[in-house]
């Protein structure tokens, strides 16, 4: 009975400190101006957010029920994808804008989204 | 007998992970669930073994566990950093920089974690790879000093990253 109520405890502490990392994840988008510093707030924020969000939902599983795994394989694959996901938003606006500030690699020629076969370089003009 | 190892479990590493997401998908640790995990970990590498034409090279397992430690903790203190950043700081106040990391990494799945990693912990994104792979293309949120930030994820990260990848 004791541990009960202590697992619900520390579950609706993680609740709560995963709904404050989601917002703070959301006003960051709403608030950086520039599209690179956008993607810093969900990129990092979010995966804390929901690992902590999880994390309740496994405690609550563990105290009131059977107990649940799921939640480890969401956070894994949520650590996996989401630098993929971030990677391929930078790769679009590499893309669609042009950075002046952008440096040049030191030892290649150019950055590889950058690199359009010559084949290609009549496809992206228009 | 090693040989018929190798025949039977081409990518060893693979086959352990698909036993231990299928037992957690299952959500029940029984042995009947653990063999069949453990079969789905030898017929799915086997049968897409065309796509899988190298053989992983060898890391070392000890090391990569003290490495997701660290990243971990990292991932931890950046989301209370972004956070802040994100509440008190103005954004006129905010010094968002690109940073180049020349990588003395080649291979192409520990490039792959550096980057992840990268993404993961403080205030940094990376964002691109140069044409023939010397270089990482990475953006920071909040960067007085980009040469600190390179020296930092070089001596914090890819030092270790050496270290596993061999």
């Amino acid at each position: 009975m004791m541990w009960e109520l202590i697992g619900i405890y520390v579950a609706i502490i993680s609740l709560i400190i995963g709904a404050i990392f989601t917002m703070v994840g959301a006003i960051g988008m709403l608030k950086l101006d520039n599209p690179m510093s956008r993607l810093h707030a969900p990129t990092k924020v979010g995966t804390v957010g929901i690992g902590a969000l999880l994390l309740a939902s496994m405690i609550h599983s563990w105290v009131t029920a059977d107990g649940s795994f799921n939640e480890l394989l969401i956070m894994a694959f949520l650590f996996v994808t989401a630098p993929i996901s971030a990677n391929f938003i930078a790769k679009v606006y590499l893309h669609t804008n042009e950075d002046k500030t952008l440096p040049k690699p030191p030892r290649d020629d150019t950055w590889s989204t950058l690199n359009v076969p010559a084949a290609d370089r009549d496809l992206i003009e228009d | 007998m090693k040989s018929a190892v190798r025949w039977l479990m081409p990518h060893p590493f693979l086959t352990l992970i698909l036993a231990v997401v299928w037992t957690l998908l299952q959500n029940d640790i029984s042995a009947g669930m653990v063999v069949f995990g453990l079969i789905l970990g030898i017929l799915i590498p086997w049968g897409t073994a065309a796509w899988w034409p190298d053989q992983p090279q060898d890391f070392r397992l000890g090391k990569m566990v003290s490495y997701a430690t660290i990243v971990l903790w990292d991932i931890l203190v950046a989301n209370v950093q972004v956070a802040w950043i994100v509440l008190t700081r103005s954004n006129e106040s905010l010094r968002p920089a690109w940073v180049v990391i020349p990588l003395d990494l080649r291979e192409p799945e520990a490039i792959t974690i550096l980057a992840g990693t990268i993404t993961l912990t403080p205030g940094t994104v990376s964002a691109d790879l140069s044409s023939e792979g010397h270089s990482l293309l990475v953006h920071a949120l909040d960067c007085p000093d980009p040469d600190a930030v390179r020296d930092e994820i070089k001596d914090r990260y890819e030092r270790r990253l050496k270290e596993i990848f061999l």
